[in-house]
């Protein structure tokens, strides 16, 4: 059965800011419509208006995408004022491990961000240099670390008695982190990060509340804030409030995350993309085969009255 | 080679020499002949066999399967604490093929119960169980006990979270047992806790021992099926019409027409099963499930624990009385009323085809409460899943437990005198 952790409370009473929200989407999904029809309406009539000319059509392209951004503008300034994030528990990773360029992103965010304190014990460098398409001197360039070799697994240089000191537990290896808890738990948990002063690291989540690791990802993302209300006695997420901007856009952010986790789905199962086309053959080969065994029997059930 | 067989010994001048070459000489030494001339073509089936009677041919394959892909995971697998979990990951990611071979079992063993329960229930349909064939169906029991022994087992030895934590509830439950309970808890883990020695000997018994009681069940199995012959869904013995060759006019040899169709029914299975094994091996967790990719953890108890789905009938029997004991004993009377099966049906047919509206009933209620208590043993029990659950478990139990009466009470179709059967196009 699927093990997600979702928090039950939230889920219920969150209701009502999931019907503002939708009500909200509903009039963005309004809005989203009206460009993408008047495009093609520029590209229906162009000809009407200058017969042959590339000149008028592309002018109203740039006219439309113009259009566009400015419409993205104000649908962001108008989230950051009204917020965002209160659908936050069907957000999903949405990732591919068949997208190698995608894994290779996340395998140098992962280096940059993550090695320094989470091991992949199951996973060696080799492994992943053949996997990501990554060249011999790419792989010593640029990912492993000083005295390694390609053959060694991925660990991290953190000594485990420290780590118990500065955030009271040992982080955990990430091997099979996306096989236990799931893309999108991994997705959400760095998508739902925010600044809570309470915290010694100063960041709390709502995926995993109480979270040990900073958020390590915030100069990215840009600090926001969690807005909760109550409900029957209780504290209820809201919305977030994006702070201050950070060095990626929403969108950026996003897909960086979906890299992080798409990376981390592929070391979970290094083998699922060969896995998945040597599944096509043998099914295909098994079809045929069915298909023999059937008329072999008919044939010889001819005789069976 | 050609090695030529001489009448020399007593058969005298007239004798002929039969044949020549490996297969007189193999045939001379070993009953090879005979075997195949009892066992497969000389072994007649009623020729009306529908879809249900696939899954007995399929059970053993899928048997042979989980023996050849064991022997190759116990080449890597390293049992014991310390490094169960590593080489299970060492075979998923660094044996060459090691993740088929492992989802081949993983996924072999649900494949097992599936079609050993629709194995199982067409014998409920069509009175399989029923005189002569009780020890038929009680060699088929004992099959699935054990079975259940084996994935139980098996499901331990990768040593994951919930590995460890199942243990702890199933080997739990017979310290229920009165008086010695407790030293039979300590006896079967070998330690005070589910440790290195309960591992190391689950594995023993997983990999050796009962393989070994199920191959001979197995075994037994076939013979008493071939002492009795196949019931069939008339539920009616073909031996009662023989035709003048001395075969029952109803039945038709095995060998070529069921191994052809087998043949085709296995085909059909094997899509199936590839199409799980390699896209979707973990099942959304209901085959492997995720809080098993994370190593044993003492401290950590996953929440909820949950078996495997193909014990959660069971499961839910156990939990739907408060009192654990008498749970327990609630869950081993409800495999005990399988074993009762042939001496509680008193009806005078055998298929559901021609019983009365009452079986049918109870049959459809059995049905649903079976269904419905494999479902509640995947949720947590709270609010109306528990009284849901009392429910079903009393559906359960009614189904064999009033069958001396309602198969005695109902009035019967007429029973045909050969088996409905329509040629195949």
């Amino acid at each position: 059965m699927v093990r997600v952790n979702r928090a039950r409370p939230g889920l219920l009473c969150s209701g009502f800011a999931a019907l503002l929200f939708v009500a909200g989407g509903v009039a963005c999904a309004a809005d989203d419509s009206a460009p993408a029809s008047s495009a093609a309406d520029a590209t229906a009539s162009a000809p009407a208006a200058a017969p042959g000319s590339v000149q008028a059509a592309m002018a109203l392209a740039a006219k439309v995408a113009q259009q566009q951004q400015a419409d993205k503008k104000k649908k962001d300034e108008e989230e950051r004022l009204r917020g965002f994030g209160a659908d936050w528990e069907s957000w999903g990773a949405d990732n591919s491990v068949a997208d190698i360029a995608s894994l290779q992103r996340g395998l140098r965010d992962f280096a940059g961000y993550c090695r320094g304190c989470h091991a992949l014990k199951y996973m060696r460098y080799s492994r992943m240099a053949t996997d990501l398409q990554i060249t011999p001197d790419q792989l010593q360039q640029f990912l492993l670390p000083a005295g390694a070799k390609a053959s060694d697994y991925v660990a991290t240089p953190m000594p485990s008695a420290d780590a118990l000191t500065w955030f009271g537990k040992v982080p955990p290896d990430l091997s099979l982190i996306a096989r236990s808890r799931g893309t999108d738990y991994l997705y959400r948990l760095f998508t739902t990060y925010y600044v809570d002063p309470s915290r010694s690291t100063g960041a709390n989540n709502l995926q995993l509340p109480g979270i040990a690791m900073p958020h390590m990802l915030s100069s990215l993302e840009g600090p926001k804030a969690a807005v909760f209300r109550m409900e029957n006695g209780q504290q209820v997420f809201d919305h977030f409030v994006q702070l201050a901007p950070g060095s990626m856009s929403r969108e950026e952010y996003q897909a960086t995350v979906r890299d992080l986790v798409n990376f981390l789905d592929y070391v979970g199962e290094p083998s699922q993309v060969l896995r998945r086309s040597l599944g096509v053959k043998v099914v295909l080969f098994l079809l045929a085969f069915t298909a023999l065994t059937y008329l072999l029997k008919r044939e010889y059930w001819k005789n069976v009255h | 080679m050609v090695i030529a067989v001489k009448p020399a010994d007593s058969g005298g001048p007239q004798r002929e020499v039969e044949s020549k070459g490996l297969k007189a000489w193999l045939f001379k030494r070993l009953p090879v002949k005979e075997f195949i001339e009892t066992q497969a073509t000389g072994y007649y089936a009623p020729k009306n066999f529908n879809i249900w009677y696939f899954f007995g041919f399929i059970a053993m394959v899928v048997l042979v399967l989980q023996l050849v892909t064991g022997i190759f995971l116990t080449m890597f697998y390293k049992p014991g604490e310390a490094t169960s979990f590593d080489s299970v990951e060492f075979i998923m990611r660094e044996v060459d093929y090691g993740w088929l071979i492992r989802y081949l079992h993983s996924t072999g063993a649900s494949a097992f119960f599936f079609v050993v329960y629709l194995h199982m229930y067409r014998a409920l349909m069509y009175g399989s169980y029923r005189a002569p064939r009780e020890l038929l169906w009680l060699f088929g029991m004992l099959i699935y006990l054990a079975l259940m022994a084996e994935a139980f087992m098996g499901y331990v030895l990768p040593w994951g979270n919930m590995s460890y934590w199942a243990a702890n509830v199933i080997v739990n439950i017979f310290g229920t047992i009165p008086v010695i309970g407790p030293t039979l808890v300590e006896w079967i883990r070998g330690d005070y806790g589910i440790a290195d020695s309960t591992l190391n000997r689950f594995f023993a018994l997983h990999v050796v021992a009962v393989p070994l009681a199920l191959l001979l069940l197995v075994v037994l199995h076939l013979v008493a099926l071939r002492r009795t012959g196949s019931n069939n869904p008339d539920g009616i013995e073909i031996k009662a019409k023989l035709g003048p060759d001395g075969h029952p006019v109803d039945g038709i040899p095995f060998h070529p027409y069921y191994s052809v169709k087998d043949s085709f029914g296995i085909s059909v299975f094997l899509v199936i099963f590839a199409v799980v094994v390699f896209f979707a091996p973990t099942l959304g967790g209901y085959f492997l499930e995720h809080a098993n990719f994370e190593p044993t953890d003492i401290f950590s108890t996953p929440n909820p624990i949950t078996p495997s789905w193909y014990f959660t009938p069971y499961y839910a029997i156990l939990r739907a009385i408060p009192d654990q004991r008498m749970g327990a004993l609630l869950m081993a009377l409800s495999l005990l009323c399988f074993l009762l099966l042939p001496w509680l049906d008193r009806s005078p047919v055998k298929s559901i085809r021609y019983k009365g509206p009452l079986s049918k009933a109870f049959l459809a209620l059995f049905t649903v409460s079976f269904l419905g208590l494999m479902y509640l043993g995947l949720q947590e029990p709270t609010g109306i899943y528990i009284y849901l659950g009392r429910l079903a478990t009393g559906g359960y139990f009614a189904f064999f437990i009033l069958m001396p009466f309602y198969t005695r009470m109902e009035r019967c179709k007429p029973v045909p005198d050969r088996v409905r059967f329509q040629a195949h196009g």
